[in-house]
């Protein structure tokens, strides 16, 4: 394929569609769940489920994926090039354009299902993925961070032994600020049993090597949702810390192979799973950066102001110029977006342009809401209207599935060829 | 669909593009860049590359369909050796593609089998205009339709090979739009300046002030014929190419930054194991990258005919200009005060990066 910049059918369609959704099912109540933190949106979980049913789908996630029986020659079959990730990232601006916080409670797995998909075996991702199109909606998070174990994920203390007698794992640490993480453990009569996937170390004497991702079920003794967290923005999506006691999971709960080799396998499964999903946190970015521009222009055109393309910098307005600057981040940002996803698709790895886009993303989401509060001044520091929130949710993007320092690290080790010891 | 992976055919002649770039312009560039001067042969090596042939039908004497995709990888990689260098290669196109574009019939077989047959012959293009303010929408070069002729005056600057040019296509004022006009040099009234333009970059690529003073130019010598022509089209891949060559000079001066870095010892660490280095680096190639994309898109929808592909082409043009301007600062930044002598090629970049605010008129895709 030559290069081309036509959006594919798939994703018209889906753009279409959600757009509808956003408005009817999120924006309508993006102040209400702003003001009340904790509070579940049930009527977008189900609308949200029914409507991925309906599509034969029971999640966001990529098609070849999902069915999880090894059908992955189908794509071929179809001969168009695969663009289940191109899609996925398309869905995801659409929705977080309506509500980012929202997006991230939408059922079907989320993060927890992307690192078994990324990380799991075949028979893995067909037992623990099935439960998404089932009767009712079902959560899945992923738990990485700890309390002394943020950016350092290497670092992490939460421990996992092997009951030889059981032949169980026995997981014991604390994981904090995991994205719906009470939605995957706690028992809601509305929600179908979950699961988290949990990063734990077989053997904290080999570092990264021991480092292995464990499927958690919902109601497993041992585990408990601690505490909710009380945030910036993003209020409607839950931020759970879950504590593991004496947790015990099956053999084959573990992600992968289970042996500690000399090499970093299980800390290299948990940076596919990034490479994987941080163009997917970059378009849910850019969906609430698209919200605030179009806002800021709607409003621009309310009053007169018209924004004239094609003009010299020296003699455009101030106004006109930070719009344009953020139409090229916008789009700029997005291409990058979609060049990520696109390589995740036609299988070519994109650890650089996968960083690059969350390092971008999260610099322009940032600044356009900003940007967007400033110039729309009283209305746009105003809860009135949305932009203060947008301003608030943004931020999220630069610092979650790594900070832009952190993919600003990755890149660079990419381009100079450096490991992390090089450059740390 | 989304596919960012150029044809077979492109990579070839990227491949192609990209080693007379290095080998040829690259090495020369230094030297012509001191002394004024762009030594003829290599200029007439990069034209047998064929690129503006290859972009003019079988019709027209050429061999091939003018793509500005294409024209965007093409110029980032010969920009990527040198940017004087790869416009002087190109600047024959400035008076071909806008006839190719949006020329009459008659034109098209009047010039372009005579430019494109046979060596490097300066055919050149004037839009910018030394005057605060510049415009290319608003000119100041003024015509005046007189009968079935066209009367110029004013002044363009930066004229490419004005002095030795057959023929300059002039863009002026015609009643409040922009139009051009195909002028051959023996015209009476047309004064092309002695003195080549001493710019703060681009010292190799001679360029030229040339008054227009009553310069008479038959109805027929109106681009498009008779009735003129859109001048959106003709901008817009001015702008596609002139993001395209900010792109290859910003991606040249982030390479040598780059590789500097990992040689350069500083406190008993590579400079580039610092994270101010390598976080530098990390933003130019990921803004690299942005502008790159935008520019690709943009050549895309100009191919394609879509209705914002001119939007498209200004966005892409503004932000690689910003674009450029960053990176090659901080290349500087990076080799420290060997950035700033002329011994090392960063400094020239960074006077090149600045341009790209003005440039556009200098190339065409
Ligand atoms: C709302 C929310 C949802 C989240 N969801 C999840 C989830 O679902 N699952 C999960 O596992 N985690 C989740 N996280 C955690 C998130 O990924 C971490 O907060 C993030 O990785 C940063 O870690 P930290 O907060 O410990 O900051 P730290 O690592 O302490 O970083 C502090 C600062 O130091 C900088 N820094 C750190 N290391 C370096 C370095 N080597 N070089 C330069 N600068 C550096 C960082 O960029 C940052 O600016 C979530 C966080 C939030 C706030």
């Amino acid at each position: 394929m030559p290069i081309e910049f036509e959006s594919p059918k798939p994703i018209v369609q889906t753009q279409f569609v959600l757009k509808t959704v956003a408005e009817e099912m999120m924006r309508s109540k993006s102040r209400y769940f702003d003001e009340h933190e904790h509070e579940i949106p049930w009527d977008y979980i189900e609308f949200m489920h029914t409507a991925m049913k309906a599509m034969g789908v029971g999640s966001l996630a990529p098609k070849e994926k999902r069915d999880g029986n090894g059908h992955e020659g189908e794509e071929k079959k179809e001969k168009r090039p695969p663009i289940a990730y191109q899609v996925l990232a398309a869905q995801i601006e659409a929705l977080a354009w309506g509500d980012v916080g929202m997006y991230l409670v939408t059922p079907g797995g989320g993060l927890g299902a992307a690192a078994v998909q990324a990380a799991g075996t075949p028979e893995q991702k067909a037992k623990f993925l099935a439960r998404f199109g089932e009767e009712k909606p079902t959560f899945a998070a992923m738990c990485m961070t700890e309390a002394g174990a943020g950016s350092d994920t290497a670092s992490i203390r939460t421990r996992a032994v092997l009951d030889e007698k059981t032949n169980e794992w026995v997981l014991n640490g604390e994981k904090i600020f995991v994205t719906a993480g009470d939605k995957s453990l706690t028992e809601y009569e509305k929600l179908g049993k979950g699961f988290v996937v949990v990063w734990a170390s077989i053997d904290p004497s080999a570092g990264r090597a021991g480092m292995r991702a464990f499927v958690v079920e919902a109601g497993t003794p041992g585990v408990k949702v601690t505490k909710l967290e009380h945030k910036l923005g993003i209020r409607v999506s839950d931020t759970a810390s879950i504590s593991l006691v004496d947790a015990r999971v099956p053999f084959d709960h573990i992600l992968g192979s289970p042996t500690v080799e000399k090499t970093t396998t299980g800390f290299k499964g948990a940076m596919a799973t990034f490479d994987a999903t941080r163009p997917l946190v970059a378009a849910s970015g850019l969906g609430v950066a698209r919200a605030a521009l179009e806002f800021l222009k709607e409003k621009l055109a309310e009053n007169g102001i018209q924004i004239r393309y094609g003009l010299p910098r020296q003699k455009l307005t101030n106004i006109e110029r930070e719009v344009i600057d953020m139409d090229i981040m916008l789009k700029s940002a997005w291409l990058m977006t979609i060049k990520a996803v696109w390589m995740a698709d036609n299988k070519k790895p994109n650890a650089l342009e996968s960083s690059m886009s969350k390092v971008k993303a999260g610099d322009v989401t940032t600044k356009i809401t900003q940007k967007v509060v400033e110039i729309l001044g009283p209305l746009g520091y105003s809860r009135e209207f949305l932009a203060e929130k947008w301003f608030r949710d943004a931020k999220i993007t630069d610092i979650y599935e790594g900070t832009g320092q952190i993919n600003r690290l990755v890149v660079a080790r990419q381009i100079l060829e450096y490991s992390g010891k090089d450059l740390r | 669909m989304y596919s960012f992976d150029p044809t077979e055919e492109q990579q070839m002649l990227v491949e192609a593009v990209g080693k007379y770039a290095l080998n040829d312009l690259r090495a020369a560039a230094r030297e012509a860049e001191e002394s004024n001067e762009l030594a003829k042969k290599l200029v007439s090596k990069g034209w047998e590359l064929g690129l503006l042939q290859a972009s003019i039908p079988e019709a027209y004497g050429g061999f091939g369909e003018r793509s500005a995709v294409t024209g965007a990888l093409a110029l980032e990689e010969m920009a990527f050796g040198d940017l004087a260098g790869t416009l002087a290669v190109m600047t024959p196109s400035l008076f071909a593609t806008p006839i190719l574009l949006v020329g009459s019939e008659e034109q098209r077989q009047t010039w372009l089998p005579k430019i494109i047959e046979g060596d490097w012959v300066p055919y050149t293009a004037a839009l910018i205009e030394y005057i605060l303010d510049f415009d290319p929408n608003a000119l100041k070069t003024m015509a005046t339709a007189s009968g079935d002729q066209f009367i110029l005056n004013g002044e363009k600057a930066f004229v490419p090979f004005a002095k030795d040019a057959e023929a300059i296509l002039v863009y002026a004022d015609l009643n409040g739009v922009t139009q051009g006009f195909i002028i051959p040099k023996s015209a009476a009234g047309l004064t092309i300046s002695d003195e080549r333009e001493k710019l703060m970059g681009l010292n190799a690529f001679p360029m030229y002030r040339v008054k227009l003073d009553s310069v008479k130019v038959p109805a027929a010598n109106r681009l498009g014929g008779a009735s003129g022509h859109d001048f959106a089209p003709v901008l817009a891949s001015m702008r596609v190419a002139n993001a395209a060559l900010a792109v290859g000079v910003a991606n040249a001066a982030f390479e040598y930054s780059k590789n500097y870095a990992k040689e350069r010892e500083a406190f008993g660490v590579k400079i580039a194991q610092k994270q101010a280095i390598a976080f530098m680096l990390a933003e130019m190639r990921t803004e690299i990258e942005a502008s790159r994309l935008l520019t690709w898109e943009a050549a895309w929808k100009l191919d394609q005919g879509k209705e914002d592909a001119y939007t498209e082409a200004y966005l892409a043009s503004t932000g690689a200009a910003d674009m450029a301007m960053m990176v090659t600062d901080r290349a500087v930044q990076i080799l420290g005060g060997h950035g700033y002598i002329r011994e090392h090629p960063v400094e020239m970049w960074m006077r090149e990066g600045r341009g790209f605010a003005t440039f556009t008129g200098l190339a065409i895709v």
